[in-house]
């Protein structure tokens, strides 16, 4: 039952925080907070008593549509377990970093904020495939409505934009569910949709193929993948800060998880047809990702775009398909999760003491908030790859496992390294350096922003220098991912 | 001694306690600051007093392990990194001394001083990193500090340009540099330094592999160590305060470069053609950096051109196979370019911070103890007997001449680059302190200035006993020490008379520099100098065109390319495909009347065609 209880806490806590705001704001914001530390504790003890042999941790299956052969079914093993411990981080920095930010309908922001991270919970918990569809949907409408009602000045078109995205995406995956569930019961004259008994359905080649792309389309539209990233800067720069953390630091990361769950373990015959194109999909995106990033004249935008460019090693190390890349995409998830999520904490910060995100209508200001700008170039260093930071480990293990697939592309995406060190030199400077622009004095840190940046660089640097609790986590799945690989390359063309 | 990690756990610690900040207080953060430093100096003291000659290894901790591949965070101590963390220490801890002279009066003292520390904590685990990743973590550390220190007065955005400039080009080498580190832990499933180079020993001289290996670490070191064609950086790097050109962009980082080679020598030595390709650029760059180096006004730049050319030498020495030449080069630039970097630093300071050559003149009697360390410094970098440049640079060129046919090409440069050095060494030194005086002395430098400055004149002479010419009555303690790293070969043996002649020409050509120079700017008076410098100066003033090089082909089209998608052209495909969805939208709802005319019309209409349709077909 505990993970039920890991989805149904921020739940809970977002409905009871909806009429509780009316009365005491400030109890609405605890009572969230209190609920993503409850699920970070109950993730961090799971991982604690991770059982030493096999891949799942924990599993739950209660019954649900049985005449569709729909199952309320979950499971859990280290790489799940690692994006909900994330997934308990990053809510808790959203709550903090909307502290004082937001004051209008606090109880209903604070609804839509946990109903989201209910259902990122619940996308890397879902068992059944229906159920997990379920929960893809779910996040998407209360994100909608954070970007949408507590949004920027072009929330209308950035929310709008967002939802047909997603929502596009999601459609050729419930496709892509049905086809698959149906092909299996073709086969073995069972419907069910539970991924265990999905694994082993046989495909034709061209099925193959078709299915995963179905489900890739869903995906790569979430990383996202190079093409279909136009939503991302608009609904970054105009959602309110929180909902920035959390689409950077957690949706993004469903599009990932959605990959390493799914593509290999259900499709080892199909993934190494589409695989190369795949590899040079991610290097494009890495590449123009950061160019994108480089020309921004918003922070907020610039970030944003710099997710392009992170999210492109994920994809790389995800189609690379060693266990060195698929390692390395696990923690480049992980960290990029920590430093974009944080930097976009950091952009909120700024613009709720300035009222700007504009690079132009800011500058100098490490005059007046040295610790803020020394907080800033520690994640914005995170964010470049610097050695014993955690986005290190993760590009590193990416490209070198890259490297073994193909050499061309991993030197390629190498140039992403430089590109990096440009647009994130460049925001420093644009933001904190220089001569100081503007009449205001901001002041610096709170104790609160203190609190929870101090958390997660304290993160950052653990991932980064003690990373192999985090490897260790997501090797099982990781070398069941290996192990179907090998075997549908060994074993003969499968005919349905 | 199994306390590596105390050497540079030390200055790391500094770093973090400064963080605090401000609330230290100056006395404290002076004492937390270079204290750290001087500490771990005695710690590497220590490890020298009782190293036996056995490398000792520690590993800190295990880093990761992922497939086949395990990493550890691990330092070692050999003979070739206790010299590196003796320099690093020593010179370090003497510059951090001077800095708190030279920086007492700016508002971010105790910024400064955890910048410095953690650049030193850097350093040390570069030089002490036991795998290429330990290696790396501090590769990069150093190209940050560089980075946060050559922006300090970051309120100027010239400063930061230079800055960003630095980190990137480096960068660039860097890649090339991860790149092989991709190539060797695919290959040996490891990327301890030990293990890599005992198993790359299978691999045959010449092949393929090892060219390409050879070759990209070599990319890494360009650029670090600021060699053609990735040598832009240094000079704009001045913008920094002068303790940390000193520290950073003299004695230490910008010679790691020349470490990582000598570090992976037998590797290298694997790649004869990667290791002519080192000679070449040694050499080159030591004419162009040396052509540069005699037209700059600002003293600081001079400098930089100097040390771009002295590290030159190293490379040089390193391509004709003569690593510990190399390194005992290494050891004596750090002393001397040290000095001459603080040295006018003090000139810079007492002018209050008046850095052009032209505006100076005349300081020998108002600064006579920089006046005097300043020229043993110089006297050091010309290679002048008997300071220890003369004994690092002509070993250097006694074994370029003997290294191999084709070599004389590259004994020659180097000669050539001693007349320059020379000849740019003397004009700074005759503008700064003969002829008129063209500036007020605002205030002269403090003991903890002079102190430092007296300290590293003196190693700057007494380096020279390290490795003192054999026919001179020397001895070559240095590259014995290094002999288990570096075997001694026999091929490189010169007779005393031809090294004799060899020594006499490049102090000829030394001479000659310096007598140029003094003839040209003895009587220099600014008003003799045209306002618009010939183009061939300008040229040389440029760095050769490098920038504009570079401008050209990457940076302009790089901005332009990306200011022109800026709104990113991928998002038009979808804003077009809203337009096309809109334009249904607008022309069906136009269709939507209401009138029943128009409806039975175009039901008329499309039953027509239909019909016309069915019939045609």
């Amino acid at each position: 039952m505990t993970l039920l209880y890991l989805i149904l806490i921020p739940l809970l806590a977002g409905l009871a925080a909806w009429p509780a705001a009316r009365v005491a704001p400030r109890a609405a914001r605890g009572l969230c907070l209190a609920a993503s530390l409850a699920q970070l504790v109950i993730a961090a003890i799971l991982w604690q008593n991770t059982p030493t042999t096999g891949q799942w941790i924990e599993t739950l299956s209660l019954p649900w549509i049985p005449q569709l052969g729909i199952t309320f079914s979950l499971f859990l093993d280290g790489l799940s377990l690692l994006l909900i411990l994330l997934t308990g981080l990053l809510g808790a920095l959203a709550v903090l970093a909307s502290w004082t930010a937001i004051r209008e309908n606090v109880g209903f922001f604070h609804f839509n904020l946990m109903a989201t991270l209910a259902g990122v919970t619940g996308v890397f918990l879902a068992r059944d495939l229906i159920l997990f569809y379920v929960f893809w949907e779910l996040m998407l409408v209360p994100l909608y409505l954070l970007i949408r009602i507590w949004g920027g000045d072009r929330r209308v078109y950035a929310a709008t934009k967002f939802f047909l995205f997603t929502q596009a995406g999601g459609l050729l995956l419930l496709l892509g569910i049905l086809a698959l569930a149906i092909t299996h019961q073709r086969q073995t004259g069972t419907l069910t949709f539970d991924y265990l008994q999905l694994i082993g359905t046989a495909l034709s080649p061209s099925q193959g193929v078709w299915l995963l792309l179905a489900f890739l389309a869903a995906f790569a539209v979430k990383l996202p993948a190079l093409g279909l990233h136009p939503w991302l800067p608009d609904a970054h720069s105009q959602a309110p800060t929180a909902g920035s953390v959390v689409l950077a630091g957690l949706v993004l990361k469903a599009g990932g998880y959605g990959m390493l769950r799914f593509l290999i373990p259900l499709f080892p015959q199909a993934f190494p047809t589409i695989a190369p194109a795949a590899m040079a999909l991610a290097v494009a995106g890495i590449l123009y990702g950061a160019a994108l990033a480089f020309a921004q004249d918003d922070l907020k935008r610039l970030i944003a775009s710099s997710s392009i460019s992170h999210m492109g090693f994920v994809l790389l190390g995800v189609f690379a398909a060693n266990e060195l890349a698929l390692q390395g995409a696990v923690v480049v998830m992980i960290a990029h999760g920590l430093t974009t999520g944080t930097l976009f904490a950091l952009a909120g910060a700024i613009d709720e003491r300035l009222h700007t995100h504009h690079l132009d209508r800011l500058g100098g200001l490490w005059t007046d908030m040295p610790r803020m700008g020394g907080v800033t170039l520690f994640f914005v260093l995170a964010g470049l790859g610097l050695p014993g930071l955690a986005g290190f480990v993760g590009e590193f293990l990416v490209l070198l496992g890259a490297w073994q697939t193909s050499p061309v592309l991993a030197a390629l995406a190498s140039a992403g390294l430089v590109l990096s060190v440009v647009y994130s030199l460049r925001l420093m400077q644009r933001v904190f350096l220089g001569p100081k622009v503007g009449e205001e004095t901001p002041r610096d840190l709170s104790a609160r922003e203190w609190l929870m940046l101090s958390v997660m660089a304290a993160a950052t640097i653990w991932v980064g220098l003690w990373p192999q609790r985090v490897l260790d986590a997501s090797a099982p799945a990781v070398q069941n991912m290996q192990k179907s690989l090998s075997d549908a390359a060994g074993a003969p063309e499968a005919r349905p | 001694m199994t306390e590596l990690w105390l050497i540079p756990a030390l200055p790391l610690a500094g770093f973090l306690l400064l963080l605090i900040g401000p609330s230290l207080g100056r006395r404290a953060s002076s004492l937390i600051g270079a204290g750290s430093v001087g500490a771990s100096f005695l710690v590497c003291l220590f490890t020298a007093w009782s190293f036996a000659g056995k490398p000792i290894t520690q590993t800190l901790w295990h880093w990761f392990t992922v497939s086949n591949l395990s990493v550890d965070v691990a330092l070692r101590v050999d003979q070739l990194s206790l010299v590196m963390i003796l320099v690093v220490t020593g010179v370090g801890f003497l510059i951090h001394l001077y800095s708190l002279g030279y920086m007492a009066g700016d508002d971010a003292f105790s910024r400064f001083l955890a910048y410095m520390d953690l650049f030193v904590a850097f350093m040390l685990t570069l030089v002490l990193g036991d795998t290429l990743l330990t290696l790396f973590v501090g590769w990069e550390g150093v190209g940050l500090c560089s980075y946060l220190l050559i922006g300090f007065w970051y309120r100027d955005p010239s400063n930061g340009r230079a800055a960003r400039k630095a980190f990137l080009v480096t960068r660039v080498g860097d890649t090339a540099f991860t790149i092989a580190l991709f190539i060797l832990a695919t290959k040996f499933h490891t990327l301890n330094i030990e293990a890599i180079l005992t198993a790359c020993q299978a691999w045959p001289v010449g092949s393929a592999l090892a060219v390409t290996v050879a070759g990209l670490l070599l990319g890494g070191a360009l650029g670090k160590s600021a060699q053609l064609p990735l040598q832009v950086w240094l000079p704009d790097a001045m913008a920094g305060p002068t303790p940390v050109s000193a520290l950073i962009h003299a004695a230490t980082m910008v010679t790691a470069g020349a470490y990582l080679i000598a570090r992976m020598f037998p590797l290298f030595q694997l790649a004869p053609d990667v290791l002519q390709l080192v000679a070449a650029i040694g050499a080159s760059t030591l004419v162009l950096a040396g052509l540069s180096a005699c037209v700059q006004r600002d003293i600081k730049r001079v400098l930089a051109y100097s040390t771009i050319s002295q590290i030159g030498y190293m490379f040089l020495a390193l391509g004709v196979g003569a690593p510990s030449a190399a390194m005992f080069h290494l050891v004596t630039h750090a002393f001397f370019k040290a000095l001459l970097f603080l040295g006018a630093g003090a000139v810079i300071h007492a002018l209050g911070n008046q850095q052009d050559l032209f505006k100076m003149g005349g300081l020998r009697k108002a600064l006579p103890a920089t006046f005097w360390t300043f020229l043993i410094g110089s006297a050091a970098l010309v290679a002048l007997p008997p300071t220890g440049g003369f004994a690092s640079k002509d070993l250097i060129l006694e074994l370029t001449w003997a290294s191999a046919p084709g070599a004389r090409w590259l004994w020659a440069m180097g000669v050539f680059g001693a007349f320059l050095t020379a000849y740019y060494t003397a004009r700074m030194f005759a503008l700064a302190f003969f002829g008129p005086p063209h500036s007020h002395v605002h205030h002269k430098p403090g003991p903890v200035m002079i102190v430092p400055l007296i300290l590293l004149a003196a190693g700057s002479l007494l380096t020279a006993a390290l490795d003192w010419p054999g026919p001179l009555g020397g001895a070559p303690f240095f590259s014995h020490f290094l002999a288990p790293l570096f075997p001694v070969s026999d091929a490189h043996e010169v007779s005393a008379s031809l090294a004799s002649i060899l020594q006499a020409s490049s102090l000829a050509s030394a001479l000659a520099g310096i007598v140029t120079a003094t003839l040209a700017f003895r009587r220099f008076s600014p008003s003799v100098s045209p306002d618009r410098p010939s183009p061939l100066v300008r040229f040389l003033l440029s760095g050769c065109g490098f920038d504009s090089l570079y401008n050209l082909l990457f940076i302009r089209p790089f901005l332009f390319l990306t200011r022109l998608n800026r709104n990113d052209i991928l998002d038009s495909f979808y804003t077009a495909l809203a337009w096309v969805a809109g334009l249904f939208h607008r022309g069906l709802s136009r269709s939507q009347t209401g009138q029943v005319r128009w409806y039975a019309f175009a039901l008329a209409l499309g039953a027509v065609i239909l019909l016309a349709v069915m019939v045609l077909l």
